[in-house]
């Protein structure tokens, strides 16, 4: 039972990275129809971001306070980067939806390479607070203070984004080109605006789940390649959710979390089967396509 | 001689200069790939065969992606197939040639037409997120080394005493390995030809230009849209095929990535999309370049170079990214729609049809 309890847990926490990378993958689509390859480049520079603040600010700062800093610069670093990538590349291209998943694929090759080149392939080490590495004892069951970071922040994430979504007039804008781009340009709002928007927000959240896969799996290391690892998963959350909906992207990345988890933790053990995790994923999602070929929530698509 | 012809005879004049090649010992210095300065060395031999090998893959891809208009991102699941499919059947189970080449076609025919009837259940960017998905499953699974058949990320070298003596892996026999991978691209550019000359071939324009007036028509767009999927697979393995041949290792992160699947995209996209021969070119750009840039930065003088200019410069990865951007962005068709707007400009009749296909 205490193994059931502390498995789900760190699938959960799983599962809230897996939402932070792929809902804004799936607003971006939904919005406009851009398969954003870069998403995965986000991450990355969201977690280099936070890797160099960290590192030069760990003699000056306490722990804490320095690991909060390198939370902000994840997130700016993400957001800063999928503004101008909206603004500079994908905007020249509007209407031309091949292009634009061309470009942000030729973008993410180019700066990985860059990455790649500047700070070598091996992952780099980032400073953060011991408390991280703690786990909080709870009766019989032992919950990682990082996975309880990482739960947080992706209910934060959902519920703002929620709010936003909903309560907001540029949220408003947004669900409404989610369902129908024209209608919105045909009443005189600049939806141009919005499509910048969704980009800031989807590479903000995406430079946060970076900085978290970081801490929370990988042991604190950053690496040129960690984002695209990542990327996948989000695409596959994102199509058993159905593309453009947030509240399918929190479910699916719930239970793509889960049957990894569980699949690793029970199967993985067995010789010959230390990917059986990430295939079941593949697995989960062939199923769901079969099923429901515009995924759990696509029913606008 | 009809446009058509010309450019038939255009071909073969090519194909029959490149066989050429490894006879030619002249010396040539600064642009070849290979340390060695000489037009025949087996470096730049092994290189222009690469660059063979995957000017047929980036054909049969375009198949899918130009012509149907369907963009995978899984053809390394059927290179890789073809990669460890043979190796495999060749170096665990001491097979000959033949039965190694059957069971390669066997498994992924399929492989191809199971993942392909899946994959083909959504369209567009779905389509290209689950191919992705499927390739990346592939990875992890010959990485994962299972009942130590792929030998993991350590990789799974090619046992060629099965192999007949002109095609094992002795550095003497790049010269017919060389041959083999031009054969297999003029193999696959004629059925890519006939089969896109063919009804079937229409029909998967038709599908890509509108799929709606297809089903009204009374076909059914699935069948062909796997048919398309199933070719450019079928010719993915047999690019993978070559490929081990040649290289004589199978790797997962050279033979079953996802940065190859983006490489074989940027090929496409460079030469230019649903065109006759631009893959081709796009394919020989993107492999030569690449060599030239390491064998560029391995040079003693580069490494004089300042920080700033040295870093980008000694990653091949970031040039050609860097290209290919601004190649979506101002050379839409690739070379293939560049070369067609220069025409239509110099004879001065109405600009050619855009070359691009796919955006609407």
């Amino acid at each position: 039972m205490t193994v059931l309890a502390d498995l789900t847990f760190s699938a959960v926490a799983l599962s809230a990275v897996y939402f932070l990378a792929a809902s804004g993958l799936s607003l971006i689509y939904g919005l406009m129809d851009v398969l954003n390859f870069a998403h995965g480049l986000f991450m990355t520079l969201g977690a280099y971001a936070a890797w160099d603040l960290t590192t030069h600010l760990t003699t000056q700062l306490s722990a804490p306070l320095n690991f909060a800093v390198g939370v902000v610069a994840a997130i700016l670093a993400g957001g800063l980067v999928a503004g101008l990538t909206e603004l500079w590349l994908i905007r020249p291209l509007y209407g031309r939806p091949i292009s634009q998943i061309l470009i942000t694929i030729g973008l993410d090759l180019a700066a990985v390479g860059l990455l790649l080149g500047g700070f070598g392939s091996n992952s780099l080490s980032m400073p953060v607070p011991l408390w991280l590495f703690e786990a909080t004892h709870w009766g019989s069951l032992n919950l990682p203070n990082a996975d309880f970071v990482a739960l947080i922040a992706g209910v934060v994430v959902l519920v703002g984004l929620e709010w936003f979504l909903r309560r907001t007039r540029y949220g408003i804008i947004i669900r409404a080109g989610v369902e129908n781009r024209d209608m919105v340009r045909a009443l005189g709002i600049d939806v141009g605006r919005a499509f910048t928007l969704v980009f800031v927000l989807g590479g903000a959240m995406a430079g946060l789940a970076g900085l978290l896969n970081s801490v929370v799996f990988s042991g604190d290391l950053v690496s040129p390649l960690q984002g695209d690892g990542l990327l996948i998963f989000a695409f596959i959350v994102v199509v058993i959710g159905g593309l453009g909906s947030i509240r399918g992207s929190a479910v699916a990345a719930l239970l793509v979390g889960v049957v990894q988890d569980f699949s690793n933790y029970y199967l993985g053990t067995h010789p010959g089967m230390a990917e059986i995790g990430n295939l079941s994923v593949v697995l989960l999602l062939a199923v769901v396509l079969e099923w429901r070929p515009r995924g759990l929530f696509g029913g606008t698509l | 001689m009809s446009a058509r012809r010309w450019s038939v005879a255009l071909g073969a004049a090519l194909v029959a200069l490149l066989a050429l090649v490894p006879l030619a010992g002249w010396h040539i210095p600064w642009i070849l790939p290979s340390t060695v300065n000489v037009l025949n060395a087996t470096g730049t031999l092994e290189v222009l065969a690469l660059c063979f090998i995957f000017g047929g893959v980036a054909l049969g891809y375009d198949v899918l992606f130009g012509y149907t208009g369907l963009l995978s991102l899984g053809p390394v699941t059927f290179f890789g197939a073809g990669v460890y499919v043979f190796d495999i059947a060749l170096t665990h189970w001491g097979w000959s040639l033949a039965a190694a080449l059957a069971a390669t076609l066997v498994v992924v025919l399929v492989l191809s037409l199971v993942l392909g009837a899946i994959a083909l259940r959504v369209g567009g960017i779905a389509f290209a997120m689950v191919t992705l998905a499927f390739a990346q499953a592939f990875y992890y699974l010959v990485e994962d080394n299972p009942h130590n058949l792929t030998g993991g990320d350590t990789g799974l070298a090619l046992a060629s005493s099965r192999l007949p003596g002109f095609l094992s892996g002795a550095v003497s026999n790049t010269r017919s390995l060389y041959w083999l991978a031009l054969v297999y691209l003029v193999l696959v550019g004629v059925v890519v030809r006939v089969v896109l000359s063919s009804a079937t071939g229409r029909v998967l324009v038709a599908v890509r230009e509108n799929e709606q007036r297809v089903e009204v028509l009374g076909l059914r767009p699935f069948g062909f849209k796997l048919v398309a999927f199933t070719l450019s697979s079928l010719v993915a393995a047999g690019g993978g095929v070559v490929y081990i041949l040649l290289i004589g290792t199978a790797v997962p992160s050279a033979v079953a990535s996802t940065t190859l699947t983006l490489s074989i995209l940027v090929m496409v996209v460079l030469g230019g999309p649903g065109s006759a021969w631009g893959p081709v070119a796009g394919a020989f750009v993107y492999v030569y370049l690449q060599q030239l840039l390491l064998k560029v930065a391995a040079e003693p003088s580069f490494a004089s170079l300042p920080a700033v200019a040295r870093v980008p410069l000694s990653q091949p990865q970031f040039l050609l990214g860097a290209l290919f951007v601004l190649f979506v962005l101002f050379v839409p068709g690739g070379f293939a729609g560049a070369v067609a707007r220069a025409r239509a400009r110099r004879t001065s009749r109405r600009p050619a049809a855009p070359v691009a296909r796919g955006d609407s």
